[in-house]
């Protein structure tokens, strides 16, 4: 079985290449026996065959597909109309779905960026910056899965009067001996901010990165003459800095909205979903393997791209534009 | 007295500062500890792991071991699992860049019609939820016997990598000056030995990003793997033993922490040495579905 898969694998990676500029020979081959204006008309699509061919099997398809299966039942046999989409706005625990994910939409985006931008202004001002910065970007390089155990760790939790071997619960206890140790993914109340903590924590470097490159575009002159004529640090900061760097922060916030609103590794990891942490992507694979209900699994996964295409729709105006200078 | 006037202007130059340090420093170690006290308790024996706090492993008696990663490696099929996570992720980090290197070089250097309008479009699905696909796609799997094979997989991360490959690629290529290609088509070249010879070439940087990402995505990846490969431990890349490991050890600790580090290993190797790449390829490419 390794042996086999070993094989396949090299084949995979020197024979697809192989393959494929085989086929880009041919077609100039033969493309060049046409007519020149024949050529011309015919070559483009030649070329983008293979990346049309897999885009439209594995992407296209399948995207129209789920669309027509959101409109019928469990097994895929009876069209049901919208009663999917009115059992999500409905049904009691769909609706803690949905607040879950709406909770992370907003606490997650709006801590992410904020931190982001603090630890970027900080980091301008000190030598060791680029340390610094590749610490926090760190998280960002390993799986949710390791960050899901990594802050598991971190949130273990002894029963009060025992060592707890959670750093969360100790640090909290040593500074403050009231202090009731928490299990911090197990309580309702507290374990949906708990897995929200641990997005934070892997996306901030990622925020860090692009504002500070954006900051570090700011003109100094502007800085230099907005201190001369009186203003304050802060005063620098919110008047000249963050709007000179606004399209950036609206970059960064749309990225992460796209990402969150898929979130799944970490709570498949940390909770599983139970105690009411579910989200909308980790209640689609429940609904898929463990309900084997795939009318409610596909309209989980529309709901996902509706609430997306806005931002599609941004990303298409933006780089539509700068398609045209070239 | 110069030094004496250097040492004093830096320290009043850092006590100025120090709201910022303090700050900054705080925010470091928050942002250290977590993975630092994970490394810490994946070294030290069972028993202590249970009992007594990570940060204790400094106090004497030190007790280290390795027992950890021995275990995980040889019982909770963690070897196993990296070498499957290795045979996932290279052939799906190789196999999409050709396919868009090609469409790359259609968008930026041939004229048809519809081409502006075709590129919007693959931008478009570049924010595709890939959980759009995920029932069609399984079931087309499970009609060709390719669920549970590494064969599908690679082929599906293909398909998730190729809107951003072609994004990414087509940026670089569109951005070669005409006047090479000029000179080429002059002296005789086709369209295939410019791209080969010209395109190719020049576009490595933009070839090195894209690979370490893809490699990345591919590597830290879970969602696909669970879906497409099912869970049987034969063909399980590292993200989905460990979280097995969680559902059936749960509080197994000693497991956990070495398995977990066991599959950072690889991705911290290449942040450190291919930072740049790395960086420039993850803040590229974060839009990804």
């Amino acid at each position: 079985m390794v042996l086999r898969s070993t094989i396949l694998a090299v084949v995979a990676v020197f024979g697809v290449p192989a393959g494929l500029t085989l086929y880009i020979f041919m077609v100039e081959k033969g493309v060049t026996r046409l007519r020149f204006t024949l050529q011309k008309r015919i070559r483009p699509w030649l070329w983008l065959t293979p990346c049309l061919a897999i885009l439209s099997v594995f992407l296209l398809y399948p995207v129209l597909n789920t669309l027509v299966l959101s409109f019928l039942n469990n097994d895929s046999t009876r069209f049901i109309g919208l009663q999917n989409y009115v059992r999500i706005f409905t049904d009691r625990e769909m609706l803690i779905v949905l607040r879950n994910n709406a909770m992370w939409l907003v606490f997650f985006t709006l801590v992410t960026v904020t931190v982001g931008l603090l630890i970027a202004v900080l980091t301008d001002r000190v030598k060791y910056e680029q340390a610094a910065k590749a610490l926090i970007f760190l998280p960002m390089a390993i799986s949710f899965v390791a960050a899901g155990v990594i802050w598991k760790f971190m949130y273990e939790f002894r029963p009060k009067g025992t060592p707890q071997i959670g750093t969360v619960n100790a640090v909290l206890t040593t500074l403050s001996p009231s202090f009731e140790p928490q299990a911090w993914l197990f309580n309702p109340s507290i374990n949906n901010w708990a897995l929200i903590v641990v997005g934070i924590w892997i996306w901030t470097g990622f925020a860090m990165v692009i504002l500070s490159a954006s900051i570090k575009g700011v003109p100094k002159e502007i800085m230099e003459a907005a201190r001369i004529d009186g203003a304050g640090e802060f005063q620098v900061f919110f008047r000249v800095t963050l709007p000179i760097i606004k399209p950036t922060i609206v970059v960064v916030t749309t990225t992460l909205i796209i990402n969150v609103l898929k979130i799944f590794d970490i709570v498949y990891v940390m909770t599983n979903g139970i105690l009411r942490t579910e989200v909308i992507a980790n209640r689609m694979y429940k609904e898929m393997f463990n309900f084997m209900n795939f009318g409610m699994a596909s309209t989980l996964a529309v709901l996902l791209l509706v609430a997306i295409i806005p931002v599609m729709l941004l990303n298409i105006k933006r780089f539509g534009q700068r398609g045209e200078v070239q | 007295m110069k030094g004496e006037r250097h040492i004093t202007g830096w320290v009043i130059r850092f006590m100025r500062k120090s709201p910022i340090h303090l700050v900054l420093l705080t925010i470091c170690v928050i942002w250290l500890v977590p993975t630092l006290g994970l490394f810490v308790s994946s070294l030290r024996p069972r028993a202590l792991i249970l009992n007594t706090g990570w940060w204790k492993a400094f106090n004497a008696p030190l007790l280290f071991t390795i027992q950890n990663y021995l275990h995980v490696i040889q019982r909770a099929n963690m070897g196993r699992s990296f070498f499957n996570s290795l045979m996932i992720a290279i052939p799906a980090t190789v196999m999409p860049i050709l396919v868009a290197a090609f469409a790359a070089y259609a968008f930026s250097w041939m004229r048809f019609p519809g081409r502006d309008v075709l590129f919007l479009m693959i931008i478009g699905l570049l924010v595709v939820p890939l959980q759009m696909t995920l029932i069609p796609i399984l079931r087309l799997f499970n009609s060709l016997h390719l669920t549970g094979t590494f064969v599908g997989i690679w082929v599906a991360h293909t398909a998730y990598g190729l809107p951003f490959a072609i994004y990414l690629l087509r940026n670089f290529i569109g951005g070669i000056p005409e006047d090479l290609f000029e000179s080429a088509f002059l002296d005789g070249a086709n369209h295939v030995q410019i791209f080969y010879r010209l395109v190719l070439p020049i576009a490595v940087p933009a070839i090195a990003s894209l690979s370490i990402f893809q490699f990345m995505w591919v590597w830290n990846d879970l969602l696909v793997a669970l879906i497409y490969l099912g869970g049987t431990p034969e063909v399980a890349p590292m993200t989905v033993t460990i979280s097995n490991l969680v559902n059936s050890y749960g509080g197994g600790w000693e497991f956990l922490t070495s398995a977990a580090f066991i599959s950072m290993l690889l991705p911290l190797l290449v942040f450190f040495s291919l930072q740049r790449y790395f960086i420039r390829g993850i803040l590229a490419g974060s839009i990804k579905g």
